[in-house]
């Protein structure tokens, strides 16, 4: 397919490859902050033909990995209700809650549907006047727009029966919060190509700039990557921390303003908490008052539900750059994707899951 | 969450609120929502995510930026006599 077979050209990636060894010449941290490019690191061995001199530490940039468990147990609690179609992304249905997950609501009878898009679940309400659809609106910045133009659309039809339970998280503060920890050994950022091609880079030209080091926005296929690496690795050893685009064909500085504007019309700025790291603040996206008639949580009342996070699973340190999945001695023994700990197991963009899939002989751990 | 796939807009119509286009990805053509990107047109390549088109594929960049990955591939290989064979 065009726009992806030649960015995973093996000649090409081994002489990126080679040209970074060749400008190496002290060890350097470097941080993927989306999960798809930690997926992408690990199923095309890019970090195994760099030098060793260059370590890549994986970002918290997996929205189902960094959801809060109480959104989770929401989500059940709402899930199981007879009245309601629960519609989720798949990724989500096997996400640990306090007690249960969605697949056992399902399982016990919850009517619980995967969707591909949020306009599937607009089309349920247009089908199920007497049942209450209920969407799951997890995400970054990448999806966030496309959820508002689900619940947006749902207003404009006038559909009463559609509601969306919303966990949007926002990727800058939660990167400030990071960088800014004492232990953050990271030197560089590859910015993650998809919320930049809606968010622009602006953002991450403050991050380069506040914590003085380099960013550079990068792709999701292999040459796409290795081309960012070898972007900071320059920077890096020339002593330069600015703001670079790899990802041309695909993001600007302006970024998608349309699609910024279908998000500010249904959401705005909150605190979040994000798993295992605690709340930060002004890192999420929340239903705006006055379309408290599609707010999930307002609707069945889920508002006062919390929840304690387990103790056996270090996902937060290993969303954070601070641990690798091996690290853990549960990782691909107590914990695999059948019988998740945590959320960095489960997910698609989960790093544990990227380690479980193609690392588990390097790892140490069964094959 | 953030998977965003390349594909070719083929054609576009208004639909009720909203502007569809049948967007082919590969062997496979799949409706996608424009309504997001309202300046896609025909001929475009998009990516699209969620079942929305999020960003316009610039042709030139791409063709731009991969010529001068390609050029940098033969300078290696210029200097070493032939690239690389392994990590």
């Amino acid at each position: 397919m065009k726009y992806i077979d030649e960015y995973r050209d093996a000649g090409l990636a081994k002489s990126i490859a080679q040209a970074i060894r060749a400008r190496v010449t002290r060890p350097w941290v470097l941080m993927e902050i989306c999960g798809g490019q930690t997926h992408s690191i690990m199923r095309y061995g890019l970090d195994e033909l760099l030098p060793p001199r260059i370590e890549l530490v994986h970002g918290p940039g997996c929205p189902v990995c960094v959801a809060p468990l109480e959104i989770i147990d929401k989500a059940l609690e709402i899930a199981a209700r007879p009245e309601v179609i629960f519609v989720s992304y798949g990724d989500m249905l096997r996400v640990p809650g306090s007690r249960s997950d969605l697949f056992r609501v399902k399982a016990a009878g919850g009517d619980v549907r995967v969707a591909y898009s949020p306009m599937d679940a607009v089309k349920l309400a247009r089908r199920n006047p007497s049942r209450k659809v209920v969407f799951f609106a997890i995400g970054f910045e990448t999806t966030a727009p496309a959820n508002a133009m689900a619940l947006w659309q749902a207003k404009q039809e006038g559909l009463r029966n559609f509601s969306m339970l919303a966990a949007h998280v926002l990727v800058p503060p939660a990167m400030r919060a990071i960088l800014g920890s004492p232990e953050c050994r990271v030197q560089g950022l590859i910015a993650p190509g998809h919320v930049c091609a809606v968010m622009g880079w602006r953002e991450y030209e403050d991050l380069a700039r506040e914590f003085r080091l380099p960013v550079v926005v990068g792709g999701f296929e292999p040459i796409d990557l290795l081309e960012a690496i070898r972007m900071l690795v320059v920077q890096l050893e020339e002593g330069r921390a600015e703001l670079e685009n790899q990802y041309v064909r695909s993001v600007t500085r302006e970024g998608n303003q349309a699609a910024q504007r279908a998000m500010e019309r249904v959401f705005e700025v909150t605190d979040q908490k994000w798993r295992g790291i605690g709340p930060i603040a002004a890192s999420g996206l929340r239903i705006r008052a006055e379309l408290a008639e599609y707010d999930a949580e307002r609707i069945f009342g889920t508002e006062g539900i919390t929840a304690e996070e387990p103790q056996e699973c270090i996902g937060a340190l290993v969303l954070q750059g601070l641990k690798k999945p091996a690290d853990c001695a549960a990782f691909a023994a107590r914990c695999t994707p059948f019988t998740p700990l945590g959320a960095p197991m489960v997910s698609s963009e989960g790093v544990c899951a990227a380690y479980y899939a193609y690392r588990r002989r390097a790892s140490g751990g069964p094959q | 969450m953030c998977l965003a796939v390349p594909g070719k807009v083929l054609e576009s119509t208004d639909v009720g609120l909203n502007r569809i286009a049948k967007v082919q990805f590969g062997g496979v053509t799949r409706t996608v929502y424009l309504d997001l990107l309202p300046e896609a047109g025909v001929g475009d390549y998009v990516l699209v995510h969620v079942g929305f088109a999020i960003s316009k594929i610039d042709e030139v960049e791409a063709q731009r930026t991969y010529a001068l990955l390609e050029e940098l591939g033969n300078l290696l290989e210029d200097e070493t006599g032939q690239p690389e064979s392994g990590a």
